[in-house]
């Protein structure tokens, strides 16, 4: 077997002026393309071969779902907190979207830039408004879960975030009387919530920003209000990656007690972990949900829990790059990829399978095959790799040390 | 007969000590009623067999242990039951027995977790990149540049993983990652656990060093009598958790409870 440097298995640990410069090139480069992606599509490539391109639609739901696997990225990619109930989050933060931009509260009237009609009853803020308290009161939960929980340990603690992600649901679906109010309607959810878009004040003082993005002719608004989020939850990861707080996560990751040792405060670090990734599953959960205008218990199931953990494994655990190439990868398949290969394949063998309708099980074979092949994710971080291969590596160091000088 | 207040020795200036610590795990007594202290600036060791309850004492002292009962005054605080990082916070930093560093962060980047409780930048501090978190960054940095130097790492360690070190080098960087929580009190875990006779040496040089330079007390566990000897200025042995001696190092080697916790009762009688 030939031997492998560190540098060829991990790459130099700092990146070199050129190489940096090259890394931004493509970024910068790749940002361009995904914001005129909607341009493109219109005009060139909607003739060819549509079945397999996203829709504006299907482009919304990847960058929405992308925000959710950049969060929960912190918390299991950063921190090493295995979190499988992160659909608690989606759920307040589609909750939030109901509460302040329906007429779920009818004995309030309530409007400051709302989307709706203007003298409609009920609480009707301005969608980004809306976004941003739900993200903020998401956060606010995330502390709430997280300070009985995070002091357990691995298994420990994904079971128990587990049970989270299904009370919350729960809470929904049973919050329709509590002491005779009305809160969650439970299990027919909130209906007729207000569209997403800049609002009928904002569109009034700058006429390009649309009111609502319901009457526009296509979802390019929404695309680009989802990809707005995508690059701010990256900017967050990236900066928060390389700040004091990123190195307590890793650290945290690496040894716990250690990190201890060192002066990091457990609860407070991984808390803050918590609080963060529970911050872009509340915005992404509020955002899906003021797009498609209706939100119930139903939505938040143990899949989708799982379906933004499969984003961030497959992507690359604590590679920002990774998990979104991952999560929009995945959220691809699930929103369109799967219907277009079903098909491309019942045209070309004159077939009528319904290939869909075996989306866990390819997603499973998708998983497995991944875990076996490449643990590492799609881009993996240099950290995660020389995890995953250290063993490889002290095997290797251990032969040479053994074999005759 | 009363002493003139002029003749009352000066009580020694005490940096830490412990008062009838007491360490229980279920019915095993771990560290049974110690009474111990350290002289601030001084070096000393903890010796005893192995199970004789010294690294529960020290994780009793560094907070990753509850104590079951009994004080543990640093610093004119008592700090038993505080939490790790309040502890680290106050002053005392530690090395581990078996090197736990951080394989996957940098040299650098664990030292700079070590300065972690010295450092205040949060989450909307690090978001925006305020001018107040760039400048601590970089001086974070520098200092942990100079930290890395000043504990003998070469020059090109620094952008390294921590996993990839030779093991001299680990050794050499879990000292910094301590150094750089600004401890009084430095705790070693064996620390010449696996070196050679002339790595040692440096060891020892380098302590007295940092002691001197940094204005440390230093607290090793130890199994070289040779380290024991020659570094520490007072030992303090251990067996089945309780205190079986305590002075100068020579004393201590030739009292013979001790030789007979070591050696066993027939090979002393």
């Amino acid at each position: 077997m030939t031997s492998i440097t560190p540098e060829e298995l991990i790459g130099p640990v700092q990146a070199s002026p050129e190489r940096r410069y090259r890394q931004w090139l493509i970024a910068i480069v790749v940002a361009t393309l995904l914001v005129i992606y909607p341009v493109l599509y219109h005009h060139f490539l909607s003739n060819v071969a549509t079945n397999w391109l996203p829709t504006m639609s299907t482009a919304f739901g990847i960058a929405a779902f992308t925000v959710m696997g950049l969060g929960l990225n912190f918390v299991v990619g950063y921190a090493g907190l295995l979190d499988l109930g992160y659909v608690a989050f989606y759920a307040t933060g589609a909750y939030v979207a109901g509460w302040l931009g329906s007429q779920q509260f009818a004995q309030v009237t309530v409007n400051v830039g709302g989307t709706g009609f203007k003298g409609a009853s009920g609480i009707h803020l301005n969608p980004w408004l809306i976004i941003l308290i739900a993200a903020v009161f998401s956060a606010l939960i995330g502390v709430v879960i997280g300070i009985p929980t995070l002091r357990l340990r691995g298994d420990y603690l994904a079971i128990v975030t587990l049970g989270f992600g299904e009370i919350i649901p729960q809470f929904v679906r049973n919050g329709d009387n509590l002491g005779g109010f009305n809160l969650t309607n439970g299990s027919f959810g909130l209906n007729g919530i207000d569209g997403l878009g800049f609002g009928n004040t904002l569109h009034r003082w700058f006429h390009f920003l649309p009111a609502n993005f319901l009457n526009e002719a296509d979802a390019t608004w929404y695309y680009w209000s989802a990809l707005l989020l995508v690059g701010l939850a990256i900017g967050a990861s990236i900066l928060l990656r390389d700040s004091r707080l990123g190195r307590a996560w890793v650290a945290i990751r690496e040894d716990e007690d250690a990190a201890g040792a060192m002066g990091v405060p457990l609860m407070r670090t991984k808390t803050l972990a918590y609080l963060i990734g529970a911050f872009w599953g509340g915005a992404a959960g509020c955002m899906i949900t003021l797009a498609s205008s209706s939100t119930s218990p139903q939505a938040f199931s143990l899949q989708v829990s799982i379906f933004v953990l499969c984003m961030v494994i497959l992507g690359g655990m604590g590679n920002v790059w990774g998990v979104a190439l991952g999560g929009a990868l995945l959220a691809y398949i699930n929103y369109q990829g799967l219907y277009a290969a079903g098909n491309t394949f019942n045209n070309v063998f004159n077939s009528n399978v319904q290939i869909p309708e075996y989306s866990y099980l390819i997603y499973g074979i998708l998983i497995v095959s991944f875990m076996l092949l490449r643990p590492e994710g799609l881009i993996p971080s240099a950290r995660r790799r020389l995890e995953l291969h250290e063993e490889e590596d002290e095997t290797q160091a251990e032969l040479a040390e053994t074999a005759p000088a | 007969m009363t002493a003139s207040p002029t003749a009352v020795q000066a009580p020694p200036d005490l940096l830490i000590e412990t008062r009838a610590l007491r360490k229980e795990f279920g019915g095993l007594v771990a560290v049974a009623d110690v009474d111990f202290e350290l002289v601030r600036q001084s070096i000393s060791s903890v010796i005893g067999p192995n199970g004789a309850g010294k690294t529960t004492f020290f994780n009793m002292l560094t907070g990753a242990y509850t104590p079951t009962s009994g004080e543990i005054i640093f610093d004119g605080n008592d700090v038993a039951g505080l939490s790790q990082h309040k502890i680290t916070e106050l002053g005392i930093g530690r090395t581990f027995q078996n090197i736990r560093l951080f394989g996957t962060m940098t040299s650098l980047e664990n030292v700079l977790v070590g300065m972690h409780c010295r450092l205040r930048s949060g989450v909307l501090r690090s978001v925006f990149r305020s001018p107040v978190q760039r400048r601590e960054e970089r001086e974070a940095r520098d200092r942990a540049r100079q930290l890395l130097a000043y504990c003998g790492l070469p020059r090109h360690a620094e952008n390294e993983y921590a996993h990839h070190l030779a093991y001299g080098d680990q050794r050499r960087l879990e000292v910094a990652r301590a150094l750089a929580t600004q401890p009084k009190l430095l705790l070693l875990d064996e620390p010449t656990a696996g070196m050679n006779p002339q790595e040692t040496r440096a060891f020892i040089d380098f302590v007295r060093k940092a002691r001197d330079e940094l204005g440390l007390t230093v607290l090793l566990i130890e199994h070289d009598m040779k380290v024991i000897v020659e570094v520490s200025e007072r030992v303090t042995v251990l067996d089945y958790g309780q205190k079986i001696a305590e002075g100068l190092a020579s004393e201590v080697v030739a009292d013979e409870r001790v030789r007979e916790a070591y050696l066993g009762k027939q090979a002393v009688g």
